[in-house]
């Protein structure tokens, strides 16, 4: 007979938020930002062919850092939840906090169930269209499924707390784009010695002057036009 | 992840990007599903629709009656959708299953692109129409076929390419121009004559309308341009630039024009 140990639950729930938080912080970051037609999604991923921000649905984008797996399954999860959902309702019933809850459901069930956690962060943004005092969305949801709902801006991944504090000090209401993209792709920079070129960068934005189907990737060619690299 | 059954199913798995079959796995009531009713015949039905090729692509154009037995269910039905940025379907047959074909079929497109984050090739996204007719050749059996007209811009080969389907689910590729529906033999006939190659725009356009009214004139369950109630065809074109309506006003005057052309002339009577 294999001999019986215990381990508090104060302590396992300690050993797998450290194990998380460990594989978390191995990885690039994102922020997201409002800016004056949308959100922005920023992200240093040198890959142009694996995505770690897409399209959901019409006015909601999903972004993930971590282990690329798993958040990629929880990507694909999303989408389905929100096409059935448009499908059997309408595509105006699909909502960023319903998806975000989901997820947050997920990720505490694994968390809590599984002998391994998610070593992801994901976010969940929804752009208003802009009428009747209606603000975007920004969710942001833990390994644990712990749910944050941010505003103007967030970042996860490794430097999530210093480019969350840069963005603090310089983050303004409205930039155009361009402003806005700068800044995204300085607050990534922060704890580096380094600068990231329109090749490190994956870029998509939600903007509301889009009909129905918000979500819009920005190519490298447009993305050294707006960080006026153009040579 | 419910369903996960070990890694093979990675592989296995070819239904991670169909949406229909998500739905088929997770949600089968929401599939269209008519069996154990018995036949029907009184249903609303889309008339005609057809599509042409052109210099740059392909127009769609269909009227906007729906005809239930020998009464006018709806004056103002769209029968022409867009599927993504470079294709679009033309409904004929049981309106209402139809319509929901033409939704399905179109969430079936962005789910995939989505998922994969690639566009399905024109082929595949014909092919897989063809299986959604398929799939309801029992409904089609109780009296509510569907049968679609499939057209896009082949990123490829850059030209626009039609497709036509009959109720088994059969694909039959159409190089120069196609109709469905109960008028659709006579909007062929009026094509058949008019139809040229390498057609500009306006042209295209005006040849569509000509057999939409030809249609209209010679089939009780197809409705022509309703002047009094401002009702005309829906027509939409297909190019490399994307899917676009034809506005409503363009399509007014070249319906007007034509039934002064067909006064004064006495063609087409």
């Amino acid at each position: 007979m294999p001999l019986p140990y215990y381990v508090s639950p104060e302590q396992m729930m300690k050993d797998k938020a450290e194990y998380a938080r460990k594989g978390i912080s191995r990885g690039r970051s994102i922020v997201t930002l409002e800016y004056a037609d949308g959100i922005l999604l920023v992200a240093e991923n040198p890959s142009t062919l694996l995505h770690k921000i897409s399209e959901v649905y019409d006015r909601i984008a999903f972004a993930g850092v971590g282990k690329y797996n798993e958040f990629e399954n929880l990507r694909i999860a999303g989408i389905r939840h929100a096409d059935v959902k448009g499908y059997s309702y309408s595509r105006g019933d699909v909502t960023a906090k319903a998806l975000a809850n989901a997820y947050s459901q997920a990720l505490g069930n694994i968390f809590t169930q599984d002998i391994k956690p998610f070593e992801v962060e994901v976010l969940v943004a929804e752009v208003s269209d802009g009428t009747n005092g209606m603000r975007s969305e920004i969710y942001h949801i833990l390994y644990d499924g712990t749910i944050e709902d941010e505003r103007k801006y967030a970042a996860m991944g490794g430097q999530a707390d210093e480019i969350r504090r840069f963005l603090k000090d310089h983050y303004q209401d409205s930039l155009p784009l361009d402003q806005a993209l700068q800044l995204g792709v300085k607050a990534l920079t922060v704890t580096q010695n380094k600068t990231l070129s329109e090749r490190d960068l994956e870029v998509a934005v939600l903007d509301r002057t889009k009909t129905r189907r918000k979500f819009r990737r920005l190519p490298p060619e447009a993305l050294s036009q707006l960080l006026g690299t153009t040579r | 992840m419910n369903h996960d059954d070990g890694w093979r199913l990675a592989f296995n798995d070819y239904a991670t990007s169909s949406f229909l079959e998500v739905l088929r796995r997770d949600s089968p009531h929401l599939l269209p599903n008519v069996s154990g009713v018995p036949h029907l015949s009184d249903v609303p039905h889309g008339t005609t629709v057809l599509a042409v090729r052109y210099r740059d692509g392909v127009i769609m154009a269909g009227d906007r009656q729906a005809t239930a037995g020998y009464q006018v269910a709806s004056r103002r039905i769209e029968k022409i959708f867009k599927c993504d940025d470079l294709s679009g379907i033309g409904i004929a047959g049981a309106a209402g299953p139809a319509m929901e074909m033409a939704k399905l079929f179109q969430t079936e497109l962005e789910h995939y692109e989505k998922v994969e984050g690639d566009n399905l090739s024109l082929e595949g996204k014909a092919n897989k129409l063809g299986q959604m007719v398929r799939m309801n050749l029992p409904a089609a059996m109780q009296g509510l076929a569907v049968v679609p007209i499939f057209a896009g811009f082949d990123e490829k080969s850059g030209v626009g390419r039609l497709f036509k389907y009959d109720i088994t689910g059969g694909r039959y590729e159409e190089t120069n121009y196609e109709a469905q529906g109960s008028g659709s033999k006579d909007a062929r006939d009026a094509l058949k004559k008019l139809w040229r190659r390498d057609m500009p725009r306006d042209e295209a356009l005006r040849v569509s309308l000509e057999a939409l009214i030809d249609a209209a004139d010679e089939d009780v369950g197809t409705g022509g341009p309703d002047l009094i109630r401002g009702i005309f065809p829906t027509v939409k074109s297909i190019t490399r630039s994307g899917f676009d309506d034809v506005m409503e006003d363009e399509v007014r005057r070249v319906c007007e024009a034509i039934l002064n052309d067909r006064t004064k002339t006495g063609n087409g009577a």
